[in-house]
């Protein structure tokens, strides 16, 4: 199945593109979908554990099983709080773990 | 003011900006009067029209709370700077931001816009908007407001300075985290 990937900032630098179609498997989730991209742009993985991620346009967990047609985002952090960061939990945004 | 106007016209819309307003980009057609209180826009912010968005009879008070571009940042001489956003996402965590708000408060009604694009020293990267019958709970709630889009609004921005530049990334919070949600409320209320 195709699906839809938008990437902002750094990651959107890193591919040069903030859109891009790609093929993943049928049953893909998020994270697989992820994994399609660092095979492609090795440099991604240096985002694995920071970023968050949304499926048509509301966020998601990693283990969110797509469809054929869902947009997916990578979010890098956001801008704005370095000085006091709050601490990552949960499923939809503790990026990807091993 | 020129060129943000508030209109009913057109299908489907009540009260809500509509596409064609100067300066105004990507406006989701059928959110409504949401449109108004939370948008995201490539022109400059106004405060005033931000605070309309949100005053009625029922107030006797409203806070704005404006962010500037500012000329310097962790020892840097900042030249300008550059916001990225998802909008639909970032719309919907000022639709979020203010559910929440409210909840906490009431009878307060929050209104947000966000700046992107090149941005100069001095200009508004952010405008927010907290009316309430009583002075004590828009001041709380804004600062409530602008703690929280630094935490969960997907806006990124990126620091022109003398010598390069640089996406300043900070935290990202789960919405759905309840320690920084808490953390907001303490600090809008300390």
């Amino acid at each position: 199945m195709r699906v839809t990937i938008r990437l902002f900032a750094r990651l959107r630098e890193i591919t040069t593109a903030g859109e891009l179609d790609r093929q993943v498997p049928d049953d893909a989730t998020a994270r697989g979908a992820w994994d399609v991209l660092t095979s492609e742009f090795p440099k991604l993985a240096d985002y694995t554990r920071v970023i968050s991620c949304a499926v048509n346009e509301e966020y998601a967990p990693f283990d969110r099983r797509l469809k054929d047609g869902d947009e997916v985002a990578f979010l890098p952090p956001v801008s704005g709080g370095a000085r006091d960061p709050v601490p990552r939990t949960g499923d939809a945004a503790s990026g990807i773990s091993d | 003011m020129a060129g943000d106007t508030l209109t009913a016209e057109g299908p489907g819309r009540c009260a809500g900006y509509t596409h064609k307003v100067p300066g105004i980009v990507d406006i989701t057609p059928d959110r409504h009067t949401r449109g108004a209180r939370f948008r995201i826009t490539s022109g400059p912010l106004d405060a005033a029209v931000t605070a309309a968005a949100v005053e009625t009879a029922r107030c006797g008070a409203v806070t704005v709370f404006v962010g500037l571009v500012r000329d310097h940042n962790a020892g840097r001489r900042v030249i300008w700077l550059e916001y990225e956003c998802y909008e639909p996402l970032a719309i919907k965590s000022f639709e979020r931001i203010a559910s929440e708000a409210e909840e906490h408060w009431p009878d307060v009604r929050l209104a947000i816009a966000h700046r992107v694009g090149s941005l100069g020293i001095g200009e508004a990267s952010i405008a927010i908007a907290a009316a309430s019958p009583h002075r004590a709970e828009a001041f709380a709630a804004c600062r409530y407001a602008i703690e929280r889009v630094k935490q969960i609004a997907p806006i990124w921005k990126r620091e022109h300075f003398e010598g390069g530049d640089v996406w300043v990334e900070g935290a990202t919070a789960d919405p759905d985290n309840e320690d920084a949600r808490r953390q907001a409320v303490a600090r809008a209320q300390p």
